[in-house]
């Protein structure tokens, strides 16, 4: 709750430092703020504190996540600080950020609908913001408009949903609506269920999982560089962590409902996200495809619905997490270089910056799914949850995902080391973010070796 | 029967059903970003609708009170798509989302 005040407090503050003209001093205070967010919510562990008539519940859940949601926050604030140099709204830019962090970690601390709802419009409405933050650029206006008329449908459904659920259960909180289903288990009218299936509906539209994809790919690609890398980690680990939380605590028994609908959910995610991917051409709609992939492999925990789910989700999201950054990092220097984000810009990187090469190539590998990665202890939970659960076919469907995953992964790498471009000259990399690199890398290793330290937090 | 005020409860849930069906054909049928966005308000108030039938028929007004965050929430969300819209317009001199097919493949 406190770090929850610390980010809004840090919100303000930045729009205040526009006023006061402090501007110049902000960006260490919002990296010092962020990882006092963290301090602060860590200190929450294993105290399960209620706040506000049972609004929000601050369980070991939603203390991982807002850990792990500020780290990456964090570490996204070392990646686009370039980006903000050259913006002239820079504490604009700084405001919405923070104020989309305060929506995520509402979204994985809520006890409460009116609460999920909150926390996703916090976070959507300043992304609107942010997506079409290039005015003059088309393709930024483009996104934006997209991605605000796909979210504020998705909403509708997700509250038409909530509605019905209300109108058959009489409340909007998590625990009652659980016990509502557990007391009236074999009677309980077809309203609830179509409410149940609008919500997970709006909620596919939030974490793009196929068929409600569409928007996500060209969202992704019109939009800013570092806002794609905001969206493309940080979105989509609030997003799915809400979803995990909304099903897990209220509709996991009845799993015969809503499990065959996010089963075909989840085939589908995979094979439209893994196949669109293998023949993209620009390297950042190719990770937002990867995107769209890795949504299907986490709906795989929502399947298994089990107690290894929890866990496993928040060490997939941190692993895909950090090794997104990691990509989206030298993805942004490539494009600051060379104006070019199709996949020949890659070419000879090998020769052009070996250390950038080798960050890329970890990337690619870990989100790829090759040990010793975290990207690979990262599925291999989440497979093991769902087969504990025996969802042995869905395993299996995404195992073969992953090879042609594998693919479109090594073509970036072959394109860094066995292909040679027109321009040769080296690329210069700043100190920052060599060291949020370093970081990653470092990262990237590490989370494999303690795998099973982060799986049993939870 | 389940009435409010001698209606009953169903025609409340049948309306603001046909009110969001409406809404989301609109969505998706129609071009012109303004007229989508009337839509997607449609559907938000065809929920603030049985929010309220629901908040009334049960006598708890928790379900009024997710009204006002929902028209809160809604005239935000109006003030940033128009914002949006004001740029495109300003850009391509149109409102028609078929002018808006930059992002292929």
């Amino acid at each position: 709750m406190k770090s929850l005040i610390l980010l809004s407090g840090l919100g303000v503050l930045t729009l205040l430092s526009e006023i006061f003209n402090f501007k110049r001093k902000i960006f260490p205070v919002v990296l010092l703020g962020l990882l006092g967010t963290i301090v602060l919510s860590a200190m929450y562990w294993n105290t399960n504190k209620h706040y506000f008539n049972d609004m929000m519940f601050f369980d070991n859940y939603a203390v991982a996540f807002t850990c792990l949601i500020s780290f990456i926050a964090f570490a996204w604030f070392l990646l686009s600080q370039n980006y903000f140099n050259e913006e002239t709204n820079l504490t604009d830019h700084f405001a919405l950020i923070l104020f989309a962090l305060v929506g995520a970690v509402i979204m994985v601390s809520y006890q409460n609908m009116s609460m999920l709802f909150l926390g996703i419009e916090t976070l959507s409405l300043s992304l609107y913001v942010l997506a079409g933050s290039r005015k003059n650029d088309l393709h930024s206006n483009e996104a934006a408009l997209k991605y605000f008329l796909m979210g504020a449908f998705a909403t509708g459904f997700l509250l038409f949903g909530i509605a019905l659920i209300y109108g058959v259960t009489g409340s909007f909180n998590l625990q009652t609506i659980a016990n509502y289903i557990t007391l009236n288990s074999g009677n309980i009218p077809a309203l609830f269920y179509t409410g149940v299936l609008l919500m997970m509906v709006g909620m596919a539209f939030k974490i793009s999982a196929a068929p409600f994809h569409f928007w996500a790919p060209d969202v992704y690609q019109g939009s800013p560089l570092v806002i794609t890398a905001f969206m493309a980690t940080i979105v989509k680990t609030a997003a799915f962590a809400a979803f995990f939380r909304l099903f897990f605590t209220c509709f996991s028994t009845i799993e015969s409902v809503w499990g065959n609908i996010i089963f075909v959910m989840a085939i589908l995610t995979l094979a439209v996200g893994n196949i669109t991917a293998t023949y993209q051409e620009s390297v950042k709609r190719m990770l937002a495809y990867s995107s769209i992939a890795h949504a299907g492999y986490m709906l795989l925990a929502i399947l298994a619905m089990n107690k290894f789910s929890a866990g496993s989700i928040l060490f997939y999201t941190a692993a895909y997490s950090v090794a997104s950054i990691t990509a989206f990092t030298v993805l942004s220097i490539i494009i600051n270089k060379s104006n070019n984000e199709a996949i020949d810009a890659f070419n000879g990187l090998g020769k052009r910056n070996p250390f950038l090469a080798f960050a890329m190539t970890v990337a690619m590998l870990s989100l790829a799914g090759i040990p010793p990665m975290a990207g690979f202890f990262g599925k291999y939970y989440l497979f093991n949850a769902a087969l504990q659960s025996g969802q042995t076919t869905i395993v299996l469907v995404a195992v073969l995902a992953s090879l042609v995953g594998v693919y479109y992964y090594f073509k970036a790498i072959i394109a860094m080391y066995f292909k040679s471009g027109s321009d040769s000259s080296p690329v210069e990399v700043s100190f920052i973010h060599k060291l949020l690199l370093v970081l990653t890398l470092v990262l990237i290793f590490a989370m494999g070796l303690m795998s099973d330290f982060v799986i049993r937090l939870l | 029967m389940s009435t409010i005020q001698a209606i009953p409860l169903n025609w409340y849930i049948l309306l603001s059903a046909v009110l969001f069906v409406i809404g989301v054909l609109g969505v998706l049928y129609r071009r012109n970003a303004i007229i989508i966005f009337m839509s997607v308000e449609l559907m938000l108030n065809a929920v603030n609708l049985l929010l309220t039938a629901f908040s009334s028929y049960r006598g708890d007004s928790a379900g009024q009170v997710f009204v006002f965050f929902i028209m809160a929430v809604a005239a935000a969300e109006v003030a940033v798509g128009l914002a949006i819209l004001i740029v495109i317009y300003r850009n391509t001199n149109s409102t028609d989302i078929n002018f808006l097919n930059k992002l292929k493949w």
